[in-house]
């Protein structure tokens, strides 16, 4: 792990733009803040010895039989009622009631 | 019957707040579903606003539909019909389950305005069941929070001490219990949500096992870690809401298989026989220092009385107890980082005016429609899944969370059950610890573990401090072993009767 060198106001500006978050001038030094406050936190995790451990994504693969009765057997492939279309649409913020409408997406 | 004996009738049912109690009354005509409902909507009309406690704790009421599922119960009582088990029974669902009919908000701005088609199966299940359900419960939002102070709607108020929090997430949930506006609620955990606001407002909150319970219809925060749970009065109503609501959904890939426990029948044992025999563990880690001391003796006080009761109580060590804040703080940010990319300003809820390109649309969307916390674990979340960080982050979290859940799956090879505390600390004040989010992230020692794990845990009330503020102890059940959890959760709250 990463020694906590600390979060630098630019990584903070590039993980925001991966995220699709514009943050404020006034939002930026106190997101740094809390990170380095965290990440702070979270070193103590350097204090295990890990090498070789399996990665526990989710509680099943953990529990073996019970894995095998959740994910070993593929659903049918059947045809089943799906949401009303005209319903979803009409929860989008703007929609031609078959589509999403978006503005411009190539930016030149 | 005259109406100042009816009248006394349901202020009965308001002041016993039973499952048993409403259904029974309603099954005997002693009352009607329609008075109990426009009873409970009374009483949230004069308490949870302004003008009463304001308390808080819905953030929209569904009284069109409470009140034809009211009158359809009505309708099967006056033919004489076998009442189903929540019959008329007013029940609340926390604002991260969709309801159709009902706006749906997550206790955020983002959703603002969204009405979702179809209901989540959770809710399905209530209603099916015979729940009449009241209206949405207010959260914190995305359900990113130990105290309902993040909720974008305004916090949600403790009934039981108003200048204190009611816990977080599920606030509204625990509240609505605790006040009387509801008889049952639906809550989900992530890291605690149900359980510590349980223990905070004085109610019975249930953690399922992970699978045990459908999450469709949830609003996911983190996939791994998200439950969907009950709150209520008393142990046994708890367990009746569960036996509603586990079992097989085809429409959540996660949903278990395995067929649903009788959680109602393995609390009918003859009190001398509930809980003989059972080994109890006591972890070590969880008793260390920053243990509130009245907690420690209210807990120390219920063991007693599982000794009592025929329990073997014993000493065990879970010894990554200590990893569990650090480790979930990663599980939980990078999950959400990834599940919270959904909302953007196109398929539902806020979208930002007057942006000329969809990238800015994004962006300002999300910027105008999330919170400060949630922001802050979207980038936490996206800084340890990006590039460079990944292993060092994610990987070695995931890791981590193997050695936690060995932890439980080895003391469960000596031990039934596991009691120990669920919060370190009573209900705090507002404002208390908004400012440090590692203080804040802090309250969540007992609760994380659990969740990390899979495991099945429950929060009872078992009593209070010198000020009068609720204690809960947390009882943790082997993965699917829900009805050993909730037996030794009725012997606890038996002990407590007795004094």
């Amino acid at each position: 792990m990463a020694d906590v060198a600390g979060v630098t106001t630019d990584e903070v500006l590039r993980v925001a733009e991966l995220a699709n978050l514009d943050l404020t001038a006034e939002e930026v030094p106190r997101m740094q803040r809390d990170l380095n406050a965290i990440l702070g936190h979270i070193a103590q995790l350097n204090e295990l010895d890990t090498a070789g451990l399996p990665a526990m994504a989710q509680v099943g693969a953990m529990l073996g039989a019970e894995a095998e009765s959740t994910g070993a057997s593929l659903r049918e492939d059947a045809v089943r009622p799906s949401l009303d279309r005209k319903a979803v649409m009409g929860a989008a913020p703007e929609s031609d009631g078959r589509f999403f409408k978006v503005p411009k997406v190539i930016e030149r | 019957m005259i109406s100042s004996q009816l009248a006394g009738k349901t202020e009965t049912v308001l002041g016993t707040a039973t499952i048993q109690g409403v259904r029974g009354a309603v099954a005997s005509g002693a009352v009607t579903a329609t008075t109990v409902a426009e009873r409970h909507y009374a009483k949230i009309a004069a308490e949870d606003g302004p003008e009463g406690k304001n308390i808080h704790s819905f953030l929209a009421l569904s009284k069109q539909r409470a009140l034809a599922q009211a009158a359809k119960i009505d309708a099967m009582a006056a033919k004489g019909e076998e009442l189903p088990p929540l019959a008329g029974v007013p029940v609340g669902i926390k604002d991260v389950l969709v309801m159709q009919g009902s706006p749906a908000t997550a206790g955020s701005k983002i959703l603002q305005g969204y009405m979702p088609p179809y209901d989540a199966t959770a809710v399905q299940r209530l209603e099916a069941a015979g729940a009449v359900l009241l209206g949405k419960l207010n959260c914190d939002e995305f359900a990113m929070g130990s105290s309902n102070e993040n909720s974008a709607y305004g916090p949600v108020l403790n009934p039981r001490a108003l200048d204190r929090v009611p816990g977080g997430s599920s606030g509204g949930s625990a509240a609505a219990v605790s006040a009387g506006f509801c008889v049952a609620t639906l809550g989900t955990d992530t890291g605690g949500s149900i359980r510590q606001p349980a223990a905070f407002c004085g109610v019975v909150g249930v953690l399922p096992t992970y699978g045990r319970v459908s999450r469709y219809g949830l609003i996911a925060f983190a996939s791994s870690l998200d439950r969907v749970g009950p709150l209520a009065t008393n142990v046994r109503d708890a367990a009746t809401m569960l036996s509603v609501l586990a079992g097989h959904d085809a429409m959540d890939a996660t949903s278990s298989e395995r067929p649903a426990g009788d959680y109602v029948g393995a609390l009918e044992k003859p009190p001398d026989q509930l809980v003989r025999g059972l080994r109890i563990g006591v972890p070590a880690e969880y008793f260390g220092e920053g243990l509130d001391p009245e907690i420690r003796a209210a807990i120390e006080k219920a063991l007693e009385g599982l000794r009592a009761a025929g329990c073997e109580v014993k000493t065990i060590s879970l010894p990554h107890t200590k990893y569990a804040i650090p480790t979930y703080y990663v599980i939980a940010t990078a999950e959400a980082s990834a599940n919270l990319s959904r909302f953007d300003g196109v398929r539902f809820g806020l979208r930002a005016d007057g942006v000329k390109t969809l990238s800015a649309m994004f962006r300002e969307t999300r910027d105008q429609g999330f919170g400060a916390e949630v922001k802050r674990r979207i980038l936490l979340g996206t800084y340890a899944l990006s590039a460079g960080y990944y292993d060092a982050y994610y990987l070695k979290a995931q890791q981590v969370r193997t050695l936690l859940t060995r932890d439980f799956l080895a003391a469960f090879a000596e031990v039934d059950a596991i009691v120990s505390p669920i919060t370190p600390t009573p209900a705090f004040r507002l404002g208390e610890k908004t400012d440090d989010p590692v203080q804040m992230y802090l309250e969540d020692i007992y609760s994380v573990a659990a969740s990390l794990a899979g495991i099945c845990g429950i929060s009872v009330p078992c009593g209070e401090t010198r000020a009068g503020l609720p204690i809960g102890v947390q009882v943790m059940g082997k993965h699917f072993d829900e009805e050993t959890m909730l037996r030794v959760a009725l012997a606890i709250e038996a002990g407590q009767s007795i004094g």
